[in-house]
């Protein structure tokens, strides 16, 4: 399947340039001729998207840091002007806020469809460990963002998470002086969240080519999870999977555009735009949407070191998902007791989700215990117990006799 | 047909993960009492854009009212010109202010009159002194308020008419301890009810350069379509760049979604 021979150049430059550096035989290989299972649905646009949102973000965020001042006394100032005074400056900061929230949603649906399909399974285990490194990243990535603008939100959240760290026994404080360059988070914690949140994109950007190249070397997993066995099963990159994704993205613009142009401030929290104040604390800390699923896990426990330490183990859990799923069947579609799982396992998230967003009282607390523990009993106990249970149904031989199948089922009907 | 209606799911899915958040927030935020007013704002939906006049009244609102005790940072008074006052007419009504300057070549601080290029000038000359007036608190500034507030233009305008008397029964119920601190006004919006800016807009406390009726109504639009306006400066062009921007795109991923059936056509 990979032995798609090298193209032979005619044009003497491009041979030239390609007997020393072969980029055009590297692209021509990786993103023209590159064999596609034939069958992917539209759940597989959604790492191009991500990937393009992380662009975007890189791009407008290197103009707002051209106008952006990280210092307590003016932050918050340095962005108002830029939004007042600056031409379209209004429009790189909503482009760059809301992209955010599209990068976040396509990581999630990504995440989701890696799990329905057993994307993580061999040989792909390292493919998808990169990408939860990556997701790990992007959340550090955010939190330091979010900071920057320096309002109330920004601030309270910087204090409530830099002091987890505290929960840490023994050197917890002296990790929380180090963190903060202070002992409070003030204008040097500010500073260094600004030089990070410059830093780590291009982190998650190095980690994005690992992503890639571990997903070219086992190739695409595909919706019936079959290995592809002969070129009939495969269709060139260009010109299907770029014009499916270049359809794809263009929905995803339709929607990010909508909420630049008309709702910019849909997704971030009023209260953000009154400057920061370290004697006055909001009445509800809450943080991002994209967040708050986790955050409902970090409440959960009365104990802070213990809340700390499941947050993380949430996200770590899918590190190990190639060990905790047993099942020899990658694609959730012939697994008929796992897929209920499966969606179980999606509205316990939102569950928690709806649970970060509310009050930590009464029945809420109840609730995010509950979720919390259905979210890890799914990773720990169901997951692996569903391999040695469940009987999966025969899965097709190969993905163009399943792509025959259909057609001729088609043709009986 | 099938891929469009998996499509639709994953939009709906995003959209529900979002939607839920914001809803749950919004939710979240407000408390016991009547629901926020909601007139029918000019600069609502995809069409909504500023009334100029409208705005210019706000103005006098402001520059009558809110001016002696509430600061428009970020703003100056060139901006006026957005909202259709003449060159002349910023002019004079920056001169109307007097600003701090200096040192001058004798090293003393001295003030002038405002230029168009001066930031709208502050009612006090620092918090402290802000503080001693208003009973401990210092007004805040009002040009980022209708982006920092839960429901924005609604609260605002909800706000200003939403003073009462006596303190009613809904409260009590709640909170049979409800008292008012001294000094301070009853507001069915204000989180805790007990805010310190007593109520402004009464009937006749100005009058408008058109001639509008000042009623109280009248006065809480026209300053909160100029706070709205202060606010968010960049929403006509905003609005106008994403009418075009969403037209573009629609036709695009329309056109590339008949090109990808047609690339497809015998790959399925």
């Amino acid at each position: 399947m990979s032995s798609t021979p090298d193209p032979v150049w005619s044009n003497r430059t491009i041979k030239w340039v390609d007997r020393r550096l072969p980029i055009f035989s590297l692209l021509y290989r990786e993103g023209i001729v590159y064999p596609t299972p034939r069958n992917l649905n539209y759940w597989w646009n959604f790492g191009f998207i991500a990937g393009l949102a992380l662009v975007i973000l890189i791009l407008s965020g290197i103009f707002l840091a051209m106008f952006y001042t990280p210092h307590e006394d003016m932050a918050f100032a340095s962005i108002e002007r830029l939004m007042r005074e600056v031409n379209y400056g209004w429009l790189i900061r909503f482009i760059h806020m809301n992209t955010v929230s599209l990068f976040f949603a396509a990581v999630y649906i990504h995440i989701f469809r890696g799990m329905y399909y057993g994307s993580y399974k061999a040989p792909r285990e390292l493919l998808w460990a990169i990408g939860v490194i990556i997701y790990l990243v992007m959340v550090g990535t955010a939190f330091l963002g979010y900071v920057l603008p320096w309002g109330q939100m920004s601030f309270w959240a910087a204090t409530v998470i830099t002091s987890l760290v505290t929960a840490i026994p023994v050197v917890g404080d002296d990790i929380a002086v180090w963190l903060w360059g202070g002992f409070s988070v003030d204008n040097d914690t500010l500073k260094r969240f600004f030089s990070l949140h410059y830093l780590l994109p291009f982190v998650i950007f190095a980690l994005v080519f690992m992503h890639l190249w571990a997903l070219h070397t086992t190739k695409s997993g595909n919706p019936l999870g079959v290995d592809v066995k002969k070129p009939a099963d495969t269709l060139p990159f260009h010109p299907y999977y770029t014009l499916k994704d270049a359809f794809g993205l263009g929905i995803a613009l339709i929607i990010l555009c909508f909420f630049v142009f008309f709702y910019p401030n849909y997704f971030n929290h009023a209260i953000n735009y009154v400057q920061a104040d370290p004697m006055v604390t909001p009445e509800h800390i809450v943080p991002e949407w994209y967040f708050l699923p986790f955050y409902a896990i970090l409440r959960a426990v009365p104990d802070k070191l213990g809340g700390v330490l499941l947050m993380f183990a949430a996200i770590a859990i899918w590190l190990f998902l190639p060990l905790l799923d047993t099942s020899k069947t990658r694609s959730g579609r012939f697994r008929p007791i796992f897929k209920w799982f499966f969606w179980l396992l999606f509205i316990d998230f939102v569950l928690l989700g709806y649970l970060g967003a509310m009050p930590a009282e009464g029945v809420y607390i109840t609730l995010g215990q509950w979720a919390t523990a259905y979210y890890f009993v799914h990773f720990l106990v169901f997951l692996p117990l569903l391999g040695w249970i469940e009987k999966p149904l025969p899965v097709p031989e190969s993905i163009s006799a399943a792509v025959t199948d259909g057609h001729e089922k088609e043709a009986a009907a | 047909m099938s891929t469009l209606t998996r499509l639709a799911t994953a939009a709906m899915m995003a959209a529900g993960l979002s939607l839920g958040a914001g809803a749950t927030g919004a939710l979240a935020s407000s408390g016991d009492g009547p629901h926020l007013k909601q007139p029918n704002w000019s600069f609502n939906g995809l069409f909504g854009g500023y009334d100029e006049a409208q705005l210019r009244r706000g103005w006098e609102v402001y520059s009558g009212v809110c001016k002696s005790c509430h600061p428009l940072d970020y703003m100056h008074y060139r901006n006026l010109e957005q909202i259709g006052y003449t060159a002349d007419e910023v002019k004079e009504i920056a001169a109307s202010f007097d600003v701090p300057d200096g040192p001058d070549e004798w090293g003393e601080m001295y003030t002038r009159p405002a230029t168009p290029m001066d930031p709208i000038a502050h009612p006090y000359e620092n918090d402290a002194i802000a503080k001693l007036a208003n009973g401990g608190v210092v007004p805040p500034n009002l040009s980022v308020m209708a982006r920092a507030r839960d429901g924005g233009a609604d609260y605002i305008y909800s706000l200003l008419l939403g003073y009462a008397d006596e303190v009613p029964e809904y409260v009590l119920e709640a909170d049979p301890n409800f008292s008012l601190p001294p000094g301070k006004s009853f507001n069915h919006y204000f989180p805790g009810h007990a805010i310190s800016m007593p109520q402004q807009l009464f009937e006749g406390i100005l009058e408008y350069s058109d001639g509008s009726t000042p009623s109280a109504e009248q006065m809480a639009l026209d300053v909160t379509s100029f706070l709205q306006w202060a606010a968010e400066p960049e929403l006509e062009d905003r609005k106008a760049l994403g009418r075009y921007t969403l037209l573009f795109l629609i036709v695009l991923t329309g056109l590339l979604y008949a090109y990808k059936r047609e690339i497809w056509k015998d790959a399925h």
